[in-house]
């Protein structure tokens, strides 16, 4: 279960320290636009020790790493790669190459470490018209690929166009990651909002995402992260009509029924593959076996 | 390993630490400055003498001002204060 994702600076020990107790699913530990060029060889060693002898409280652990066309983002796999972080985060991925190039890197290392092949999954960072309309192709160029991610601030630097609070210039971007993801079969995450103190505004921009198809999103503030949470789980209400969903199943399954309705509608595999999703993201939350118990 | 450079690496801010490093011509000289001093001044000490220990340097005047900084903190701030003294 991944719903938010916090970005933290990868030079600030306060933050790196009290990140697992922030209440995101995962930390993108920052060693890309947070860090400053003299900054980055400091970053990516005090990233390596926290991540060796800090307990983050069950987060996922994701790093951002430098992009390829950088001197830095070999140097930030070498020290990073030997803690096994769950995810590496590509920026500036504009093609399936530049997975590939990332991806062969993180093979070798994983195999001179002795690790199991696609131990490190990559989520590429889509933040350039090119990486858009590539979407597809990155999000299936390899098996690590486990989801893409969308960064909007670079996105509508390169559109020369402005970033506004309503998102409309990035509606385009947004729906072609969700399309590609999806036929890809992996997970997409939205860019974060950038107005800190505005809490309708990131209530609204999580609900719009969460409405077009994307996983989860990400954030820049421990301010967003539990509303975040609260948009993309299963309501209350979701997880109620999952269990009556598969309850219905099971029992049109005893009486040899084929065709089964539930409150006048007809239940076709899509509904069952989404309550199958609700409730095993309701079970990751801990709160499947109450609502069931309540509900039978 | 030598140090063959003044370097420094960490902050003043809470939770890190200010390493100094420079050349010394014989054994290590640690100078720690730390508000918690009197209760794990040797600790961070020793600390310190691990992590140089660890790095191969046997010879190093080292300045360190803790601000609250975690072991694993302390250990990435020395750590990046040898490998820019030893010139990488």
């Amino acid at each position: 279960m991944r719903r938010s994702m916090l970005f933290i600076p990868g030079n600030t020990p306060n933050l790196l320290i009290n990140g697992g107790f922030l209440g995101a699913d995962a930390l993108i530990f920052d060693l890309e636009d947070a860090v400053s060029p003299d900054e980055k060889d400091a970053a990516r060693i005090l990233v390596r020790n926290i991540m060796k002898f800090m307990d983050l409280r069950g987060c996922e652990t994701i790093v951002r790493i430098n992009s390829i066309d950088t001197d830095y983002w070999k140097a930030d796999l070498e020290q990073i790669l030997p803690q096994k972080p769950r995810w590496i985060m590509l920026p500036k991925t504009g093609c399936a190459a530049d997975v590939l190039t990332a991806d062969a890197e993180i093979s070798r290392l994983e195999q001179r470490l002795g690790m199991e092949p696609n131990t490190v999954r990559l989520m590429p960072l889509i933040e350039t018209a090119l990486g858009v309309e590539n979407a597809f192709a990155i999000a299936s160029a390899s098996k690590r690929v486990g989801a893409i991610f969308l960064g909007a601030e670079d996105l509508t630097a390169d559109l020369r166009c402005k970033r506004t609070k309503g998102g409309a210039e990035i509606d385009y971007a947004r729906s072609r990651m969700v399309m590609a993801a999806r036929a890809a079969e992996v997970d997409v995450y939205d860019t974060p909002f950038t107005d800190v103190n505005d809490d309708e505004g990131i209530r609204a921009d999580a609900e719009y995402a969460k409405s077009l198809g994307f996983t989860g999103k990400a954030s820049i503030s421990p301010r967003h992260v539990g509303v975040i949470n609260e948009v993309f789980s299963p309501s209350r209400k979701d997880i109620e009509y999952a269990y009556e969903v598969m309850d219905a199943i099971r029992q049109a399954h005893e009486q040899g029924r084929g065709a089964i309705a539930l409150h006048g509608k007809m239940i076709d595999a899509p509904i069952v593959a989404r309550a199958r999703q609700t409730i095993a993201m309701a079970e990751e939350m801990g709160v499947g076996k109450a609502v069931q118990h309540e509900e039978s | 390993m030598e140090i063959i450079k003044r370097a420094i690496a960490g902050t003043l801010e809470s939770s890190d630490a200010y390493v100094e490093i420079e050349p010394n011509a014989q054994g290590i000289r640690c100078e720690l400055e730390s508000v918690v001093e009197q209760q794990f001044g040797d600790n961070i000490r020793g600390l310190v003498e691990e992590i140089l220990a660890g790095c191969g340097v046997k010879n190093a005047k080292i300045h360190i001002i803790d601000r609250g900084a975690l072991e694993c903190v302390i250990r990435a701030r020395v750590e990046a204060a040898v490998m820019r003294g030893k010139g990488e």
